[in-house]
């Protein structure tokens, strides 16, 4: 007889975050109650539906007693526990960290990192012109679904992990390579169509950087008219099978031009297949000029 | 070398701008929505006045939203006066909704997506929802990395196959008897949960001796499936603490579908693995909607809620919201109404969003039927095969993106559609049409929104009462049954089972003891080879909405053999070969399938207009729930002398 072990309910955890006495459940991390506090602490590698996986570093915190700075992402929160979030040494570090990536990096793309630049006093530039980056590779655009731009990648992992035992369980890609060169590719880093990449765009959903975009997303940021602040996000149901997935729909001018899924979405936990992410076009398909 | 005549895309179907109206010459012409709407009501009251309501029939939409679906089929019960509503839940789980609704009182799947990660066992039984259903499998994938074994029964070994501890690689339609020598082992292994059986179900002895004959050696003779494999799938099953039976197509795409839906809710019932949390029967749904659209009454036999037409208080209550008077008896369902058009009897039809010229088996048969009507308004947002044949045809609103609204998915979860996009050109709201439509044959509706038609079935249907607009944006949908706005059910159906008190425990589960009865299509020497259809992970039905995109994984329309068949017959990867089965024939470029046994072919129902594979389906329908037996058609493939082989990526 097998059996799953279906879990007990949690206790509670009562620590003390800047000062202030905090309650979490057990399990929880210290990022969970830094969101429950309304703290912005940055993250970049950390994805909501996944498994922390610590590469970037740039939400640590202090632990008081601690000898090393510890990340919120993933340190799980403990009774008694004194976490400071702001203090100078996790500032420092944050700095440190967002330099690196932005001198070796295109982050023009990334979510919020201009503003964390400006908040840390992160002076990319510092290293000098010569700094080792991987900015300059370029893009690879081999199908009419999704383009991907490694010189915006920060190796976080996410993609790998959403593609492999944590969601999609296709593992199309993997890390390659060794040292700085070591890259995100599919098998002999090859073009898409010949791997065994099976389009759900799960990738795209949980890349932090936009180093995995829409097709639609990258030509209309390469043609000048990519303009998010005119779009709409409205949640809807796929029009296909029975499932139910809920996608989120990216409108700019009255045309789909993204497809997303909520993350706390009970059915889709941010996960769509091909035709979901990708199979909006039959609707906008109009003869001539409308 | 290429074949000039196969191209790699699909035709590209351009939405529907501006109405249509059938002229004089004969031909479609452009019109406005005034002369469109006036030929359509003019020609349906036309035909009520002449032959009486029942000569209407409404072709209801598995993807538009429930509120449309509510108001398709109060429109053929209030305005026309008929029950003739039915949609093309009829080609898929038709069967599953008989089956359940005939043993549970309910026609939904018992347990939620959820209850997948949480259960030790899974069998995935004619079901390669790796493909046709892949966030559904995600769920499995959990189940499967938290512990769960999981069992693929299908006669291919598929990418669902490819996750299971076990395939159990069955001959086409032999699922009763692999079903019925599971159950005997169960029952002869001392398995059986006794104490269930007695008290919640109903009809066991006559059970347990239909199943007497199937011995595991017995039904390896005729599934072709080791006794091995079979004994360990009775074991694993009944020994399980919690277990998910799932199944799609495979199982209800027959001319028995009805009995081998039966058959499983059997072992569920045997084991007592319905009920319980984590235990339960899940049919996968195969359009968005399809699910609600038989909930909204958008069927023959039901009234909205699911609620019997032949019961009386069920019918006044109806009349008095309505202010109408419904027929006391079921109307005719798609297959019927298809049959009725042959016989004389159904003179006009209004197909909304549905594609039966090219959807049904048999397909040549349907469009003859289609064009001995009287009087067809087709309302779609693509100008469709069977649109072609309309007389009127009226441009509709995508329901997924274009209408607010609701669908219900697989586990019984009514969520909100919500507008991002508006329609394009003159496309309209299907609500707002039917009104207009209504209005002129002297029903004065109006429906200033999706809501106050959500809202007027809540009034009318107990499952959905709880259901408000703001409570299904609360919790991200909500499952019915919902009766109250106070609280919400279990996730799963019928706990009412494992009550102590017998009141509370109510109507008593019937085993069902089922025959088997083998494909209709049968093999001989002109026909050797079993060809099946199914799904493929980027195409959907018909392909009139999945060849709007660039998939980089098309590669359009194959026979899909065997080696050992291939070599058998001395044809090569990528070479075009003829199909023919007693129907008609077709041709198509060979794929090579390893996951294939044997004896057996597939191919897909994605590129009609490229390959037209309904020309070898047989028509023979499920007595009960009229479903088509697509999934079991004899054919025989022969080569081209004069081509030459061409790559069928080409």
């Amino acid at each position: 007889m097998t059996s799953v072990p279906l879990g007990l309910p949690r206790r509670r955890v009562e620590f003390e975050l800047d000062g202030e006495t905090v309650h979490v459940l057990e399990g929880d991390t210290i990022l969970d109650a830094c969101t429950a506090a309304g703290k912005d602490i940055p993250t970049l590698c950390y994805g909501d539906t996944l498994t922390p996986k610590n590469a970037c570093r740039v939400c640590v915190v202090e632990v008081e007693g601690a000898r090393t700075l510890a990340p919120a992402c993933s340190r799980r929160a403990e009774p008694g526990m004194k976490v400071r979030t702001g203090s100078e040494r996790a500032r420092h570090s944050r700095r440190l960290v967002l330099e690196l990536l932005a001198s070796s990096t295109d982050l023009s793309t990334t979510p919020h990192v201009a503003g964390w630049i400006e908040e840390y006093g992160a002076e990319p530039a510092r290293f000098g012109p010569d700094a080792a980056t991987v900015a300059g590779r370029g893009a690879k655009v081999d199908n009419d679904l999704y383009v991907r731009e490694y010189g915006k990648c920060i190796m976080c992992y996410k993609c790998v992990d959403a593609c492999g035992d944590q969601w999609q369980n296709t593992f199309a890609i993997a890390v390659a390579g060794r040292g700085f060169d070591t890259t995100i590719a599919v098998e002999h880093d090859g073009p898409l169509p010949d791997s065994a990449c099976v389009y759900c765009g799960n990738c795209i959903e949980v890349c932090p950087t936009g180093a995995l975009s829409f097709r639609s997303e990258y030509e209309m940021r390469a043609a000048g008219t990519w303009d998010e602040d005119a779009q709409t996000e409205t949640t809807t149901i796929c029009a296909y099978c029975g499932v139910g997935c809920n996608l989120t729909l990216h409108v700019q001018d009255n045309r789909i031009v993204k497809v997303g899924s909520p993350h706390d979405n009970p059915i889709t936990r941010g996960n769509l297949c091909i035709k979901g992410r990708f199979g909006y076009q039959h609707v906008q398909n109009v003869q001539g000029t409308e | 070398m290429k074949d000039r005549n196969r191209n790699r895309t699909p035709k590209q179907y351009p939405r529907l701008t501006h109405p249509l109206v059938r002229g004089a010459d004969g031909e479609l012409h452009r019109a406005t929505w005034e002369e469109a709407l006036d030929a359509a009501a003019r020609g349906f009251a036309a035909t009520t006045d002449a032959h009486g309501p029942d000569a209407f029939g409404m072709f209801s939409c598995a993807r538009s939203t429930n509120e449309m679906n509510y108001v398709a089929q109060k429109f053929a019960r209030v305005v026309i006066g008929t029950n003739n509503v039915d949609s093309c839940n009829r080609t898929c789980h038709a069967p599953s909704v008989a089956g359940l609704s005939a043993v549970f009182g309910s026609g939904g799947g018992t347990s939620s997506y959820a209850e997948v990660e949480e259960t030790d066992l899974i069998v995935m039984w004619g079901s390669n929802a790796r493909f046709a259903h892949p966030i559904f499998f995600q769920h499995v994938l959990k189940g499967i990395r938290g512990g769960a074994r999981m069992f693929a029964v299908d006669p291919r070994r598929t990418g669902t196959a490819e996750w299971a501890d076990r395939w159990l690689g069955l001959d086409v339609g032999t699922d009763i008897p692999l079903a019925h020598a599971v159950a005997r082992e169960i029952i002869h292994a001392g398995l059986a949960n006794t104490a269930f059986v007695e008290r919640a179900t109903s009809g066991y002895e006559e059970y347990a001796a239909a199943v007497e004959p199937w011995t595991l050696a017995a039904a390896e003779q005729v599934t072709g499936v080791p006794a091995e494999a079979i004994r360990e799938l009775a074991h694993a099953y009944a020994t399980a603490e919690r277990a998910q039976l799932c199944w799609t197509l495979g199982i209800t795409e027959h001319h028995n579908a009805t009995d081998n839906v039966r058959a499983l809710i059997n072992l569920a019932l045997l084991t007592g693995h319905v009920g319980r949390h984590g235990s339960g029967l899940q049919p996968l749904r195969g359009q968005n909607n399809v699910q609600g659209g038989g909930d909204m009454g958008a069927i023959p036999n039901r009234l909205p809620g699911f609620q019997d037409i032949l019961q009386p208080a069920v019918r006044e209550r109806f009349e008095t919201a309505w202010d109408a008077v419904i027929q006391p008896r079921y109307g005719l369902n798609l297959t019927e109404m298809l049959d009725g058009i042959e016989r004389g009897t159904l003179k006009a039809v209004y197909c909304i969003g549905e594609n039966p010229a090219q959807s049904e088996a048999d397909n040549e048969h349907t469009v003859q039927r289609l064009r001995a009507l009287d009087h067809l308004v087709v309302q779609d947002i693509f100008l469709t095969k069977t649109a072609l044949l309309a007389d009127v045809v009226l441009p509709a609103s995508a329901a997924w993106c274009e209408t607010e609204g609701t669908t219900t998915n697989s586990e019984r979860r009514v969520q909100r559609v919500r507008k991002a996009v508006r329609p394009p050109g003159e496309a309209r709201d299907d609500i707002d049409i039917l009104c207009d439509l209504a209005r002129r044959l002297g029903h004065d509706w109006k429906y200033g929104q999706a809501q106050e038609v959500w809202d007027e079935l809540r009034a009318v249907s107990p499952d959905h009462a709880g259901m408000t607009y703001a409570r299904l944006e609360e919790h991200q949908g909500i499952q019915w049954p919902c009766p109250s706005e106070d609280r919400l059910e279990p996730t799963y159906l019928h706990g009412r089972l494992w009550e102590a008190d017998p009141e509370r425990r109510g109507m008593r589960a019937a085993f069902g003891p089922v025959l088997h009865s083998p494909p209709v299509d049968l093999l001989d020497d002109d026909y050797p080879l079993r060809l099946t259809t199914g799904r493929r992970l980027d195409s959907y039905n018909t392909g009139v909405q999945s060849s709007g995109f660039a998939s980089p994984l098309r590669r359009g329309e194959n026979i899909e053999l065997s080696p050992e068949d291939a070599a058998a017959y001395g044809v090569a990867h990528g070479e075009e070969v003829r199909v023919t089965s007693r129907r008609g024939s077709v041709t198509a470029p060979v794929w090579i399938d390893a996951g294939l046994r044997p004896g057996l072919a597939f191919m897909t129902l994605h590129f009609p207009d490229e390959v037209d594979t309904n020309q070898l389906t047989i028509e023979a329908t499920c007595p009960i729930a009229g479903t088509a037996e697509y999934k079991a058609a004899a054919v025989r493939i022969d080569k081209l002398a004069d081509r030459q082989a061409v790559p069928s990526w080409t």
